[in-house]
């Protein structure tokens, strides 16, 4: 596989667009102007708005952060991406309401009519506004809050307020006081006290305007005891100029509780998607990133969990596969804040063509903490002689009582597998995608049966193109 | 005594930096006619681009964890002559390994003393000088290797004030074929309360020759402080095999940074290895170049690190060619309010197919305010390769201490014993019996 090989993947699919009008437009560019409209639209409270503009003041200050990210950031023309954009409908609740055309780009995305009914809840993205909003008859009946966050500053404020904002501040990086400044969409989820939630709680998101970024903003709360997973998935249509996704997710975590929150990432080619998610574990509890990223022209995302309570747990697992002209820069963050707390990364993934996938990590064991434990794998797979692949670690520890252990490998599919599959009658193409699909199936079990299939099936695609 | 470099201006200034700062004038050696003109332009150069280059900042990823502000060296003054009775002091303590090939020591940048011991050395062709004879008398070949190598690991504002100050340092070059069996050793003394120094190694390994050099690095004084500033640069050719040892045990109080390139050309062989001993603050930067196929280079490191030492150690393991090997093996104790940092790349460029690359450090916390910083780091551009890295942080195993103290050792002996089993596993890996004797006496002093 050391020779140089031309590499076309078809991009097409899942490319669709259909023709849509919006009621309201932010226009292109940021100031402040343009968060002052978005709080109009929304009605925001005061409180939200002066968040909105305190936080366009720390994205201004902030400068990229390329002294250790990609200079491909650069790229970005921040005054040429229209912030918000809706056409003004209210969540709606029943499917008859759903506009035929967003019905159709659900067919397209392949989720039948009948595992839809599976789906306990769908929140529907259309861009900035939730347009279908269904909780399953049940959860609602559990007391589980599940709304859009603009429902959910409004009409949960007392829960709302006391958590935005707090496990990941405006300040945090460039990209979070951005979101912070222009957010709308995404999930407020809040699950009482020993509620466990049996049905994954699900939502699609999708760009669907040219030059129009996505912020959504999601926060969920997890009360003592209770469980609950969430589903995000993203697809979106291909479009000429750079599209921005920047998005902040929030998890809490409170005593005993346990949430699962599984991302499947797959924005057309020229999306950035600069994304902050972390949660805060409390007392025992746990909170576990499913993060597979496939999508997007360059991916910057590390999930991180700040273990906050004794015996919290984080985890994260990580696919990445970087095609052409991707770069999939992700990774996971571990902050150990109290004793007995332990973490898990395991980090796998695969670069094609010209594709680049670099994992960056941080584990921080502070001074006097006690029996923390960290385990980190990372294992990378290179398809092409041209083919990239990065580890960039940080692993603080202090004090004695502690273990943190890191390994990385990197490999290719070896040419004898490949030889003995196209023996038996398989094309290069499938040998390849079923050498891949091995390589990280150990992960994809872990994801919920509908998206372990899509997640295969997204393979394959990708593998169908990288020989040539 | 027109120099041309410089105007008379300049000079005038340099003449009458009345405090001897290194930060305030330009390098002395500016007015030392005892380099030739070639060689002091290459210092002046030094000293513009210190001028330009900014200090490291905090956000500085190659300074990462690493404590900035320590690195202030306003108040440090030029290296200044050691009086005569300390001179013939020195030469005695000069003495590490029994049997050595030859030998040279230096103190404050000052050669004292130069012997050749074994026939050997004596060969024809080899060439076993300080730095300024070297630049005399062997022009071509030490210009065609002197700081020749991109500084890429963050040091290089200071690599140019090395070279603006260098003036002396040992130039070594094995002609080919010749094996040199003994060890060669060199004792660089920083002596002074408050002075600098700028040791400088340059080794020209020939076409399968051999060699083994070991660098001391001292403080007269253990309570004066200092500033250390050195480079080496070692360059083993076609089939060469080298082993280098850099012994790092300037005073508590000395601020030390050493610049480490190693070139590996096709088939040859570098084992290097660092030894952390003193220093307030230690940065190393050391990188393996491998720029021939079926090179390989060992890097390992032994850092005992307590008080508030801080060893900040960065690596690259540069593969450039296809079929070449590296690995890598860091290994740090840490007691009291001791800071370690790692950060190691290996990288593999685009056709540097059939690499083999490995990385691992280890940590040994001893205490509960140490601290460990990893960032062990992987940059892969081909493929058909095996890279792997690893990256660990623990103490001392409670049972292993309980096995041992039930069998009648204290405590403190008992984790000396196990600390010193750590990192002798990184010294057995030099084999070379002399120089591990000479290490672990080395280790057991500092534990006592």
């Amino acid at each position: 596989m050391a020779t140089e090989t031309t590499i076309d993947i078809d991009r097409s699919i899942g490319d669709f667009s259909y023709p849509e009008q919006h009621t309201f437009d932010a226009g292109i560019g940021l100031t402040r102007d343009t968060v002052n409209y978005i709080s109009d639209v929304k009605n925001d409270p005061d409180w939200v708005r002066e968040f909105r503009l305190k936080a366009l003041e720390v994205f201004e200050s902030k400068p990229l952060p390329t002294h250790w990210a990609s200079k491909d950031l650069e790229a970005i023309d921040f005054q040429k991406i229209r912030y918000y954009l809706a056409n003004g409908q209210r969540a709606t609740r029943s499917w008859d309401e759903v506009p035929e055309d967003v019905k159709r780009t659900f067919e397209r995305l392949g989720i039948p009519e009948q595992e839809r009914k599976f789906l306990a809840g769908v929140e529907a993205q259309f861009d900035s506004e939730a347009v279908y909003s269904n909780i399953k008859k049940a959860v609602g009946e559990q007391g589980v809050i599940f709304v859009g966050s603009t429902e959910g500053l409004k009409e949960h404020p007392e829960i709302f307020r006391k958590w935005f904002g707090k496990v990941i501040p405006t300040g945090d990086n460039k990209f979070s006081a951005l979101n912070s400044a222009v957010f709308s969409g995404g999930s407020f989820i809040y699950v009482p006290p020993g509620v466990k939630v049996k049905h994954p709680l699900q939502a699609y998101f999708r760009i669907n305007a040219e030059n129009f970024g996505q912020f959504e903003r999601t926060l969920i709360i997890a009360d003592e005891g209770s469980e609950v997973m969430y589903m995000e998935g993203c697809t979106a249509p291909k479009f000429e100029t750079a599209t921005l996704h920047s998005a902040v997710v929030e998890l809490v975590a409170m005593k005993g509780a346990k949430i699962q929150y599984i991302t499947v990432q797959n924005w057309s080619a020229n999306v950035f998607n600069l994304v902050t998610k972390r949660g805060l574990a409390h007392e025992e509890a746990e909170i576990k990133w499913i993060d597979c990223n496939i999508g997007s022209r360059l991916t910057m995302k590390y999930p991180g969990v700040v273990m906050k309570g004794r015996k919290a747990r984080g985890e994260v697992i990580s696919i990445a596969l970087a095609g052409d002209g991707q770069h999939q820069d992700t990774g996971a963050k571990m902050v150990h804040a109290a004793d007995e707390t332990t973490s898990n990364i395991i980090s796998k993934s695969i670069s094609i063509g010209k594709g680049r996938a670099t994992y960056r990590g941080l584990v921080h064991v502070p001074k006097h903490l006690k029996n923390c434990k960290n385990n980190t794998e990372c294992d990378a797979l290179l398809i092409n002689s041209t083919s990239r692949t990065d580890t960039y670690p940080a692993i603080t520890v202090r004090g004695t009582g502690n273990a943190v252990q890191h390994e990385a490998s990197v490999s290719q599919v070896s040419a004898e597998q490949i030889f003995y599959m196209m023996q038996r009658g398989l094309t290069e193409g499938q040998a390849m995608s079923l050498s891949v699909n091995g390589f990280v199936n150990d992960l994809v079990r872990q994801f919920p049966m509908e998206y372990s299939v899509e997640l295969k099936r997204l393979i394959d695609l990708e593998m169908e193109g990288s020989v040539g | 005594m027109s120099t041309g470099i410089i105007s008379t201006e300049e000079r005038e200034r340099l003449n009458h930096d009345e405090a001897g700062l290194i930060v305030m004038g330009g390098p002395d050696a500016l007015e030392n006619h005892a380099f030739a003109d070639w060689f002091r332009q290459l210092q002046f150069e030094g000293w513009e681009s210190f001028q330009q280059l900014p200090m490291p900042a905090r956000t500085d990823e190659a300074w990462r964890f690493a404590s900035v502000k320590s690195l202030d060296i306003s108040a440090y003054s030029r290296p200044l002559p050691v009086p005569d009775a300390t001179q013939s002091e020195l030469i005695e303590r000069s003495v590490a390994l029994h049997d050595v090939a030859g030998r040279m020591v230096f103190a404050n940048d000052q050669l004292l003393k130069r012997e050749i011991l074994s026939d050997t050395l004596r060969s024809k062709g080899v060439i076993f000088e300080p730095i300024e004879k070297a630049v005399t008398e062997h022009a071509d070949i030490f210009r065609s290797h002197f700081m020749t190598q991109d500084v890429v690991l963050g040091s290089k504002k200071f690599a140019a004030l090395h070279k603006a100050w260098v003036k002396s340092g040992t130039f070594l070059y094995i002609p080919r074929d010749l094996e040199v069996e003994l060890p060669i050793e060199i004792y660089h003394w920083l002596h002074g309360d408050g002075g600098s120094t700028f040791p400088h190694t340059l080794l020209i390994a020939g076409e399968n020759s051999r060699v083994t050099l070991v660098d001391y690095f001292e403080s007269t004084d253990e309570n004066a402080s200092g500033f250390a500033c050195g480079v080496n640069d070692l360059f083993l050719e076609r089939g060469a095999k080298l082993t280098y040892v850099n012994v790092q045990n300037w005073s508590r109080k000395t601020l030390a940074l050493q610049i480490n390139s190693t070139v590996v050309g096709r088939d040859a062989n570098a084992v290097s290895m660092n030894v952390n001993l003193g220093a307030s603050y230690a940065r190393s930067e050391s990188v393996s170049r491998l720029v021939g196929e079926g090179g390989r280079s060992d890097m390992l490191a032994v850092s005992v690190a307590e008080g508030e030492q801080e060893f900040d150690q960065r690596t690259l393991q540069d593969h450039q060619q296809p079929n070449t090997a590296s690995d890598l093996l860091y290994k740090n104790s840490l007691a009291d309010k001791a800071r370690t940092i790692f950060a190691g790349l290996i990288r593999v460029e685009p056709h540097a197919h059939k690499t083999d690359a490995y990385q691992k450090v280890r940590n040994l916390l001893l205490s509960d305010d140490a601290e460990a910083n990893s960032m062990p780091g992987l940059e892969i551009l081909a493929d058909e390769v095996r890279c792997t890295h690893g990256a660990t942080s623990g103490q001392i195993d409670e049972e292993e201490l309980y096995y041992m103290l039930s069998r009648g050792l204290t405590r403190q002996l008992a984790q000396q014993l196990i600390v010193f089993g750590f990192l002798n596993e990184v010294i057995e890996r030099v084999d070379n019996d002399a120089i591990g004797e000479h290490l672990a006496a080395r280790l057991h002093r500092k534990f006592a």
